[in-house]
């Protein structure tokens, strides 16, 4: 299908891009206070998107109701976010600015992402970081009590705001405080240990979903006006990834099959420094944040096989390979460049540890220079956990690490509006595919999920409920009766299969599968094989597997195959979206296509667009092209030779 | 690498609250130091499961010591013997080869047990409803910038602000209080200036919150800042009692 054929309206404004926000807010219908309550609007997922959201939409007066798998909305994996947050508030005047940010979001993510979309998220940028100081999220501080700021991830401006390593956790209390002075207030009530199992469509418009909760086993159906998706990414569709055991991608596969476009599925970015897979039991892969690349040289033996210890290698036969390929940029290249290459050499044998899959990042040559007190102090908890986890002494052996699945860049897709293409339905956060296009600058995530909730979807969510009639749907409604007929026949199905494998056999075969055809690098054939690979992993899920019944309602492994069955149809999709990408870009690498010194190829003739998978029953899903179009700034190739 | 282990793991099994719950044993032979506790109990489920039984109910989800959903106590310890450590990171190399490891749900009249390990602490939840938070609604907030805090300040009350709300002072404490996570709150907002215009009504009604939601008065016996896997500092409690209901 050709671009112009995109059969939805990604309304995105016309005219100058830096007040096409203003104006698209300004044109924006409003609801009068004392109607507001009479709205209701369901969010999934409590981590920074839904909280924030949940929270800002109760303080203007709707009536909302949270859904979240967590005990406490407190826990979602927004708290596990290490690095930082960025704002283009240049505090540390080394001219940075909103253009400046959108220029660098948007070349970050290789021109794969909406140019309005990216400049909105610069704009906001400056006001969530007033926001969260507001609600006294404790930032890092100078000595004369302005906000500290650090450069991140390679950037040449320091616009990185953090509290220590764990800057997602105090933004996420932050937002967790504000929607629980709502509950207070009686605006927001918490659902927690639902999972989502569907999405309740009235007309093609959104106005529900079914939980089940885990505690009772009981499907439940939760109706109201608008629905929100803000239910995170999808690493976990790789098994093993910095993510939290239980992230799940049900939510948007939920909504996927009810009609949403899944839009970039293939985009996901693997983070180079995280502590690599060893015992068959592990059961995650922990992210050391890629700070520790400022200080550390990553290097390897040069002679493939060399079985010696770190120590026994002399300088001489250590290979830094990064700084050998890229000269100017060394140890601090993109993420993408520094996993594709640590990739590479641990394949043509160079890899130490077990099974010869990592790389040394070693911190010898720093602490050398500045002290092993002062390196402790810069990297202080990152070291300890370093150490509680492997055993080893990252001051007196070099590191191990190798790059696991972090950020899922693709999602559902949505319009500039944040909705989805189910009316009605609007996604946040990671759980939509937005501004990063194919690779995620670092500490923007935390900015777009806080964007979305605080700032984006308020806005939006009102014009929507302002511009539709409300006939109210409630659970006795035959869509709802529906959903949860067919949310139980899901749940029968799989407690009758009368197999003897457990969920988790199953969703490591698919981690080893996907990681080996739709990782670092993909090639066609090898997705081709995949994509077989996969259907007979599915047959042997549906007549194989084996859940317990012991009378309890609570059944955690009913949650993960339940969780599983969902990654296992978005595994297909992704497999097919790598395959019809024809070109490398940003996360996305195609061996096929690189320039002789094995740099991305990028087509934009071809693939300047954004492809969005539409769900087609019994059937390969269709694939849809949103044509992108750039108007500031031309696409640029990528150089850090 | 060092080599494999054996343990033998003494678990309280009980499937509901108002069933009867006993301790069961299971020996694993053959572990790699290199897990975490959790994946042993992962391992022992997927046993469990292929032969039938009903696997050990736990709570867990990070896995990287900070969303705090895990917690239960090790050989009478919340979270285990490691200083600064959440069940999670907890590894098999730091027990002793053939040791044997009870493993018990965190025990308090506030938190409800709900299966084998796992028990219901959303009365901490209820807690910070009370008002651990700065009534600022989105659209509100000043510059960012007119609001300076020292660094050693911001630090302070970063200190404080890092618990993860798991629970473990509660049972370490033979009141069964959450005086550590109240005064972490109190002291995280009150430390800051934008947590001066609430900061009485807030220390009133966390405390309030707190006693009537069952959790004891403390103990003074600071086996809540021993366990802490953040080691937020019991000194927060004397802090908070020095703010008093004012």
């Amino acid at each position: 299908m050709s671009a112009r054929d995109f059969g939805w309206d990604p309304r995105v404004p016309s005219g100058p891009l830096d007040t096409a926000w203003q104006r698209c807010r300004d044109g924006l219908p409003l609801i009068a206070p004392n109607n507001r309550q009479r709205l209701r609007i369901l969010v999934v997922g409590s981590g920074l998107a839904g909280a924030s959201a949940a929270a800002t939409l109760a303080e203007q007066g709707y009536r909302v109701q949270v859904v979240t798998y967590h005990d406490s909305p407190r826990r979602a994996h927004s708290v596990a976010a290490q690095g930082g947050i960025n704002a283009a508030k240049n505090y540390a005047n080394d001219g940075d600015s909103v253009a400046r940010l959108f220029r660098d979001t948007l070349k970050g993510g290789d021109f794969r992402a909406r140019e309005a979309g990216c400049h909105r998220l610069a704009e906001i940028s400056s006001a969530i970081i007033d926001q969260c100081v507001a609600q006294g999220v404790p930032f890092a501080r100078e000595y004369g009590g302005t906000l500290a700021n650090r450069s991140f991830g390679g950037t040449q401006v320091s616009r990185t705001f953090y509290a220590r390593g764990q800057t997602g956790q105090q933004l996420l209390y932050g937002a967790y405080q504000a929607l629980m002075r709502q509950v207070a207030a009686g605006r927001v009530e918490l659902f927690c240990r639902r999972d989502m199992l569907e999405l309740v469509t009235v007309e093609g418009v959104a106005r529900g979903v079914v939980c089940r909760h885990q505690l009772t086993g009981a499907l439940e159906v939760f109706t109201a006006h608008a629905v929100l998706l803000a239910s995170g990414g999808y690493s976990n569709v790789y098994y093993l990834s910095t993510n939290a055991v239980k992230s799940n991608a049900s939510a948007i596969v939920g909504a996927y099959r009810k009609g949403a476009l899944l839009a970039n599925p293939c985009f996901t970015q693997i983070h180079p420094t995280c502590i690599p897979a060893g015992e068959a039991w592990q059961s995650k892969l922990t992210l050391m944040s890629e700070s520790l690349r400022n200080d550390g040289r990553i290097w390897l033996p040069a002679r493939p096989g060399d079985g010696r210890s770190a120590a026994a290698i002399p300088e001489a036969e250590r290979d830094y390979f990064l700084e050998r390929q890229y000269p100017s940029f060394g140890n601090m290249v993109p993420r993408d460049l520094a996993s594709r290459r640590a990739r590479e050499r641990c394949l043509a044998g160079h890899g130490v540890g077990p099974g010869g899959r990592s790389v040394y990042l070693d911190l010898a040559d720093a602490i050398a220079r500045d002290g092993k007190t002062a390196i402790a102090e810069r990297y202080g908890n990152l070291l300890e956990m370093y150490e509680r986890i492997t055993g080893e002494d990252p001051t007196a052996t070099p590191m191990r690490i190798y790059p696991a699945p972090h950020y899922t860049m693709g999602g559902l897709w949505v319009d500039y509006h944040l909705m989805s293409s189910v009316p009605g339905l609007f996604v946040l956060g990671e759980a939509n595919f937005s501004e990063h296009g194919a690779n995620r600058l670092g500490a923007s995530a935390l900015m777009q999920g806080l964007a979305d909730g605080y700032f984006i979807a308020p806005a939006t969510v009102t014009a929507w409920l302002a511009a539709q009639p409300h006939p109210e749907v409630g659970p006795q409604h035959s869509a709802c009766r529906s959903a949860l007929a067919e949310g139980q026949a899901r749940v029968d199905r799989l407690m009758a299969v009368p197999g003897c494998r457990p969920v988790d056999d199953f969703h490591r075969a698919l981690g080893l599968l996907m990681i080996d055809a739709c990782g670092i690098s993909r090639q066609a054939d090898r997705l081709q094989a995949a994509l077989g690979e996969l259907a007979r992993l599915q047959q042997e899920f549906r007549s194989e597997l084996k859940l317990p019944d012991h009378g309890s309602p609570i059944n955690a492994e009913l949650e993960k195959a339940l969780r599983l069955e969902d990654f296992l149809g978005l595994a297909e999709v992704m497999l097919r979206d790598a395959l019809a990408r024809e070109e490398s870009c940003g996360a996305h690498f195609r061996e096929e296509h690189q320039t002789s010194d094995g740099e991305a190829l990028r087509d934009d003739d071809r693939f300047a667009h954004i492809a969005a998978w539409e769900y087609v029953a019994e059937a390969a899903p269709r694939r849809h092209c949103e044509p992108l179009r750039f108007t500031v700034l031309p696409p640029s190739t990528r150089n850090y030779r | 690498m060092a080599s494999r282990l054996s343990l033998t793991l003494k678990i309280w099994r009980q499937v509901a609250a108002d069933a009867p719950g006993a301790f069961e044993t299971h020996q694993l032979e053959g572990l790699s130091p290199d897990l975490s506790l959790l994946e042993v109990l992962d391992l022992l489920n997927g046993e469990l499961v292929a032969r039938g039984e009903r696997p050990v109910g736990f709570e867990h989800d990070c896995r990287e010591g900070i969303c705090g959903s895990c917690g239960f106590l090790v050989n009478g310890q919340a979270h285990g013997p490691q200083l600064a450590t959440t069940v999670c990171q907890l590894y098999v190399r730091q027990f002793r080869p053939g040791e044997t490891l009870v493993l018990e749900p965190f025990r308090a009249q506030a938190f409800p047990l709900l299966q084998d390990l796992s028990v219901d602490r959303s009365a901490l939840d209820r807690i910070i409803e009370a008002g651990g938070y700065c009534s600022v609604n989105t659209g509100s907030a000043v510059e960012a910038n007119t609001i300076l805090i020292g660094r050693d300040q911001a630090a302070s009350a970063f200190d404080t602000a890092t618990c993860i709300g798991c629970g473990a002072c509660v049972a370490s404490c033979r009141n069964a209080s959450a005086s550590l996570f109240v005064a972490a709150k109190l002291a995280h907002l009150g430390q800051l200036p934008q947590g001066q215009p609430e900061r009485r009504e807030r220390a009133r009604a966390l405390q309030e919150r707190m006693e009537a939601e069952g959790f004891g008065g403390c103990s003074n016996h600071l086996e809540c800042e021993a366990t802490c896997p953040k080691q937020i500092s019991a000194d927060w409690i004397s802090w908070m009692h020095r703010e008093g209901r004012r």
